[in-house]
């Protein structure tokens, strides 16, 4: 452990809040989902994965980055709320595992279709110019795309909060969320609101693939690991809060830089010992509301 | 799940005699149709295939069909049940039979593991933190190289004959292979049949269908589901047993999580809830991807929108649905 310094491990906290940062979008998106609509989505990944493709694609007809940063949320989120109109809304009512047994089989289908379409291989994914390099933070030479990706995070929570918080529709969200029966019975229309919250939610996994592709490449199979990484996040915050889907989602992220950095092997481990331990001495999750789930 | 179909429990008054009498001899039914079934299948190697993944979606409807709790870590369960077959074999050199018992041990050990830490959360928790587990277990067995061989599978496992008191059966024979694989699968369907006719199998079904009042009525809800979880384990432990036996080789894949997902289709798509939907389930499912694999390698496109339609039209299943028609 000679070679380890204070600033080595600055640096890989800075590195796990990038990560971390990918897992938040993947995971608000989720969790959002769930706090209203009670469907947990395993079409999650899919979308995330559908968004890195949806951006090679756009960049190989000669768009450039930034144009993706706007259009692939909105692709998806499009994509996301056609799949709730036709495919979730007929399952409201129907008991809670319908709409994931649903958004499983239709994860299956999505991955299929990118293969078809692009080929069973993954592709890389270029940085992009101006992301290019490093920057002196301090304690050393952090990538840029990765600090961008935190900002990006960052500029992307803070929409959402001042949505969730200072709009009249947030405020019928979070009502809703609440109690979607009163919310009906004061002349709301909810299946409305759940179809728009199913969009955003998706437009954000969009959004979260498109900026880990340049981290690491675009393959149809890389909305599966993330998943089940999310349901970790998840359980580990409190399923249905957006804070905890924040908090957790940065520790998991930092959790896994760590252990990489001091046993590698234990990496993808190390994760589920986290949730393992969270289970057992809170099983609610930091916010989880206690009886949400009865 | 609220509204499972009906199980195969009812009272005989509204029903045939017929079907009275199905219900009490259950597992001889699946019993006969288990040795006629070679006989008809084509291909002995699927119909094994069938046996075991029907035995896999068996100990799986335990805790989704009558237990009511969705599982999406049952790969775990049935590839350490693999694994330690093998492992027993490859590096212990132990018999076929002490192989079998340890592939069926540990699929009980893992359920308990699993079962203690998902257990303590409820409802839609239960299927993401059993997924998040189950692919914990997968990186451990990847990482374990030396045991497990890793990325490249557990490879070796070769048992050419089996000896049964003195008689030495060889395990090459396909129609021998799969008979042999079917005296296991027919004995645990017994078993299931027994499980389920016991007290115990009301106290699970009294879970599912109304937790509260399954407490009210002085049964520990938690210990039920963690036993029914582990007895799952045991029947998921045994296919898996059988499965390293039947390919020789043990793919990491087996831990992946889409072998869970297979398992949630193959029951939904029998019928869950009910005795003999995990065998039909098996059967349509894997003679279906036997037949559209010919014309396309983008099975997964298939498989996905069937499910779809499964979830969307018919949610009891094929054996369900035959069912309820039946009864009317």
């Amino acid at each position: 452990m000679a070679g380890l310094s204070f600033d080595l491990i600055a640096l890989q906290l800075f590195a796990g809040l990038a990560l971390g940062a990918i897992y938040v979008l993947f995971a608000i998106g989720l969790s959002l989902i769930f706090g209203m609509l009670t469907v947990v989505n395993f079409a999650h990944g899919a979308f995330y994965m559908v968004g890195a493709y949806v951006g090679l694609y756009l960049i190989s007809i000669g768009g450039n980055f930034w144009i993706c940063l706007v259009a692939v949320p909105i692709a998806i989120g499009l994509f996301g709320l056609a799949v709730e109109r036709v495919l979730i809304r007929p399952l409201y009512g129907r008991g809670i595992d319908y709409p994931l047994l649903l958004t499983f089989g239709l994860s299956y289908v999505m991955v299929e279709c990118v293969r078809i379409a692009f080929g069973k291989t993954g592709y890389p994914f270029d940085t992009p110019e101006v992301l290019q390099g490093a920057v002196d933070i301090g304690v050393g030479y952090f990538p840029l795309y990765r600090l961008f990706v935190i900002g990006a995070t960052a500029v992307v929570l803070l929409a959402l909060w001042l949505f969730l918080e200072k709009t009249s529709f947030g405020l019928i969200i979070r009502a809703g969320a609440r109690d979607p029966q009163i919310v009906r019975v004061l002349g709301v229309d909810v299946s409305k609101m759940w179809l728009i919250v199913f969009g955003i939610g998706t437009a954000i996994a969009g959004f979260a693939g498109l900026l880990a592709a340049p981290l690491q490449g675009a393959i149809p199979e890389m909305g599966g690991t993330i998943l089940a990484e999310a349901f970790v996040v998840t359980v580990v915050g409190g399923m249905g809060s957006i804070g905890g889907a924040v908090l957790a989602g940065l520790l998991v992220g930092v959790v896994v830089s760590m252990t990489s950095l001091f046993a590698p092997e234990m990496a993808k481990v190390s994760i589920f010992a986290l949730m393992a331990i969270v289970l057992i001495v809170r099983p609610q999750g930091f916010f989880g509301r206690a009886g949400l789930m009865s | 799940m609220t509204e499972t179909p009906q199980s195969i429990k009812q009272p005989a008054a509204a029903t045939g005699s017929w079907y009275e009498f199905a219900t009490r001899h259950r597992a001889s039914i699946v019993a006969a149709v288990i040795l006629v079934f070679p006989l008809v299948m084509p291909f002995t190697a699927l119909a094994v295939n069938i046996l075991i993944y029907g035995l896999y979606a068996l100990g799986f409807n335990l805790v989704f069909g009558y237990l009511g709790l969705l599982s999406f870590g049952h790969a775990a369960l049935f590839g350490t049940g693999a694994y330690l077959c093998g492992i027993a074999i490859v590096h212990f050199g132990w018999p076929w039979y002490a192989a079998i018992a340890a592939g069926v041990a540990g699929g009980l050990l893992m359920a308990l593991l699993i079962g203690v830490l998902a257990i303590r959360t409820r409802g839609i928790y239960f299927a993401m933190v059993t997924m998040a587990l189950s692919q914990c277990v997968y990186y451990l067995f990847y990482q374990a190289v030396d045991l497990t061989g890793g990325e490249n599978g557990l490879r070796g496992i070769n048992v050419r004959t089996i000896d049964l008191f003195g008689l030495r059966i060889d395990f090459i024979n396909p129609m021998i292979r799969y008979y042999v694989i079917a005296a296991f699968v027919i004995a645990a369907f017994f078993v299931m049949s027994r499980i389920l006719a016991s007290p115990f199998g009301a106290v699970i079904e009294a879970v599912r269908e109304n937790e509260m009042r399954a407490r009210a009525s002085g049964y520990d809800v938690t210990l039920t589901r963690l036993l029914t979880f582990v007895l799952s384990g045991g029947f998921c432990g045994l296919a898996g047993a059988l499965q390293a036996l039947h390919l020789s080789i043990v793919p990491i894949e087996i831990l992946h999580y889409e072998t869970s997902g297979l398992v949630v289709m193959i029951a939904l798509l029998g019928g869950m809830g009910t005795f003999f939907g995990p065998m039909v389930g098996a059967a349509v499912f894997l003679v279906l991807e036997n037949v559209v694999s010919v014309w396309t390698v983008h099975w997964q496109l298939i498989v996905g929108a069937i499910f779809i339609a499964c979830v969307l039209f018919f949610p009891a299943g094929i054996w369900g649905t035959l069912i309820a028609r039946g009864r009317r």
